[in-house]
């Protein structure tokens, strides 16, 4: 990009007065289409399947069982990084993320099993608790003008511990099991657990594109019975995140909320409607996390969800997203995510020592961050 | 006489014990440039502000076209026709020129029960309100903070524009800008007075304030020391009200009549 076109035609100048701006430099439909928020995040995406295929292509890691396997982890990644995505633009943390999966599991737990209500009740309470905690942390963020850093990083301790007295003080232990029995035949958990398009993979199996076991109790079964419904979770919040951001006057509203509040507020935006309601987005990701979880293990941990808020955050940032907000994006993060379950299981997949995913995380983080801070330069023309 | 647009009487402005504003009257007729003219904290942002809602005045009142009125919010100001560009907080630069041009106001297009927000319209006008203030764009998604100050400025003012805006505040639009960027400011501002909008010019620059207004009146540490109009005044004389007369008659002396 080092020509400098004539844009001096008659037709510019004369008439209206006005006058093509010379210093305004013809942009390539190439560089128009790779400079985007997620350009940092695919490159690293590239970056990372190229590897993995490279050392650890024999370990099954892309055979189907692979690919669930990895998918899984990434979807997990994948449906809290769209709420810390879209709250970090509107301006805010949320480091509560964590310490909310750890709180509502337990609330399902101890409401279904402990105290034997059915389980579609115990997850709408804990669904309904989670974003009126979601909503008190934006409103005091609000209220008090503090940063949202301190106050959801006082909510990471208050609900833990709330987590663990709760869970000891009621059952004298930090793990309530037994979920998945009361969950048979219940209306609302089946939303939360278990597999889709199992007869997709009946059929893929029967005309030999996936193999079946050949033998133990699940001989003649396709190896991959269907869709973890997480996985269906995880696509349907960032499409639906993407759209609400990109497409949607809402979205506007979030972008101008953590781009400048008081210019926003001044033009009418509702800036502190925006940012609660981006609070509570945030926890409802959290609690779709927790309910998942505790429907695929059949059981609750008071010490679940340990540091996810940071690695929510970190899937973001490697998205693309500006930490001090405005400017980020919901399928940047989803690749962030993806990223991040593919290089922890690949390694795991590869037999290489699993301290090493944290050496390479942190050099995929650095390298992602250097190229985003790049791009946006480019795009925003920060100087 | 043409009645005029805005009205404000007597405003007095305190922030505790701080007398920030200490009885300043202006009117704005449609299509004349006010220029207001003060030097720094004389309490010209602060004057501005009363008139767009975001301060409520201490004492004195503000009429819109002859009536009474007590603005609750900047909202309440937009709504009754009084537009303000601020000093700084005109425009996002993270954001797209159209996302900008149309934050808060967004068009909506229907999709079945989905209410998106219309690129396509949104674009086109934002493209076409640019065009007509002698800015053309290089595409409508190009970022504000790619633009020059007096690019942001215009973006703003073509925004107020296209919004209905009878009375348009500038406070201070030339003051971080250079002299072609400035240049194009001032013929921004005449074009929109000659759409019959009332602009308030809010400058310390007497040149500036001379080149398009129709009005002055200056403010010297939170008082208005009276209204002239053009052709009645010299710059001299508006330059000596600003400083408050005595102290910049000396200075001008040791500086040999430069300032
Ligand atoms: N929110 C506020 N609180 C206290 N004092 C203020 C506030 N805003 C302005 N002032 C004071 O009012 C005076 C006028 O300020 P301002 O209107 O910003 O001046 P100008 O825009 O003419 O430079 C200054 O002395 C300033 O310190
Ligand atoms: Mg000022």
């Amino acid at each position: 990009m080092t020509e400098q076109a004539p844009r001096n035609k008659p037709s510019a100048t004369g008439g209206t007065g006005i006058v093509a701006d010379e210093r305004v430099r013809p942009i390539s439909p190439l560089r128009r289409a790779l400079i985007r928020p997620e350009l940092g995040a695919i490159c690293g995406t590239i970056l990372v399947f190229v590897f993995f295929f490279a050392i650890a292509r024999n370990s099954g890691m892309f055979a189907p069982e692979g690919v669930m396997n990895w998918g899984v982890v990434a979807a997990q990644f994948a449906v809290i990084a769209v709420g810390a995505c879209l709250l970090m633009i509107a301006g805010e943390f949320d480091l509560s993320v964590g310490s909310m999966i750890g709180f509502s599991g337990i609330i399902i737990a101890l409401l279904s099993v402990t105290w034997q209500y059915p389980v579609w009740f115990a997850i709408l309470v804990a669904f309904a608790i989670a974003l009126a905690i979601g909503a008190l942390n934006g409103y005091l963020v609000i209220r008090t003008g503090l940063p949202s850093f301190i106050v959801t990083l006082a909510f990471l301790y208050i609900l833990r511990g709330l987590t663990i007295f709760i869970s000891i003080s009621t059952t004298r232990q930090t793990i309530i099991g037994g979920v998945r029995e009361v969950a048979a035949g219940d209306p609302l958990a089946w939303l939360f657990g278990g597999k889709v398009l199992g007869w997709l993979f009946v059929w893929l199996a029967d005309i030999g594109l996936i193999g079946k076991f050949v033998a133990g109790p699940r001989a003649g079964q396709p190896v991959v019975d269907g869709i973890p419904i997480l996985i269906v979770w995880a696509l349907v919040l960032v499409a639906f995140g993407h759209i609400l951001l990109t497409r949607t006057r809402f979205g506007n509203w979030i972008f101008a909320s953590g781009g400048d509040a008081q210019a926003a507020r001044y033009v009418g935006v509702p800036v502190d409607r925006v940012k609660i309601l981006m609070f509570m987005f945030s926890a409802f990701c959290a609690t779709v996390f927790a309910t998942c979880q505790v429907m695929e293990f059949g059981s609750a941990a008071a010490d679940r969800g340990l540091l996810k808020e940071f690695e929510a955050i970190i899937s973001v940032v490697i998205g693309g997203a500006l930490l001090t907000g405005g400017y980020g994006s919901v399928i940047g993060a989803a690749l962030g995510a993806l990223i991040f379950g593919v290089v922890q299981q690949g390694l795991f997949f590869a037999g290489v020592e699993s301290s090493l995913f944290r050496v390479f995380l942190g050099a995929i983080l650095l390298m992602a961050v250097i190229l985003n801070t790049y791009i946006r330069r480019m795009i925003t023309g920060e100087r | 006489m043409t009645n005029p647009l805005i009205e404000l009487v007597d405003i007095e402005k305190h922030f505790g014990p701080v007398i920030a504003l200490n009885g300043v009257s202006i009117s704005v007729l449609p299509g004349e440039c006010h220029c207001l003219l003060g030097d720094n904290g004389a309490g010209k942002s602060t004057f501005i502000k009363t008139m767009s809602g975001v301060h409520k005045p201490t004492r004195g009142r503000i009429l819109v076209e002859g009536r009474e009125v007590a603005f609750a919010s900047p909202r309440d100001a937009m709504q009754a026709g009084i537009a303000t560009v601020y000093q700084d907080l005109a425009m996002i630069p993270l954001m797209s020129v159209t996302r900008n041009f149309w934050m808060g106001r967004e068009p909506i297009r229907k999709i079945g029960p989905l209410r998106f927000f219309d690129f396509q319209k949104a674009n086109a006008v934002t493209m076409e309100e640019m065009r007509k203030m002698g800015i053309n764009l290089r595409e409508p998604d190009q970022a504000v903070g790619t633009l020059s100050g007096g690019e942001r400025q215009t973006v703003a003012i073509a925004r107020a524009v296209y919004f209905g805006a009878k009375v348009l505040i500038l406070d201070e639009p030339t003051s971080a800008l250079g002299v072609r960027q400035t240049a194009n400011v001032l013929s921004t501002i005449a074009r929109v007075r000659a759409k019959g909008i009332g602009v308030v010019f809010i400058t310390h620059n007497v040149r500036h304030a001379l080149a398009v207004g129709d009005r002055f009146t200056v403010l010297n540490r939170g008082r208005t020391l009276g209204t002239a109009l053009r052709g009645e005044v010299k710059p001299e004389e508006l330059q000596d009200m600003m400083a408050g007369g005595q102290e910049l008659a000396e200075l001008e002396g040791s500086l040999g009549g430069t300032v």
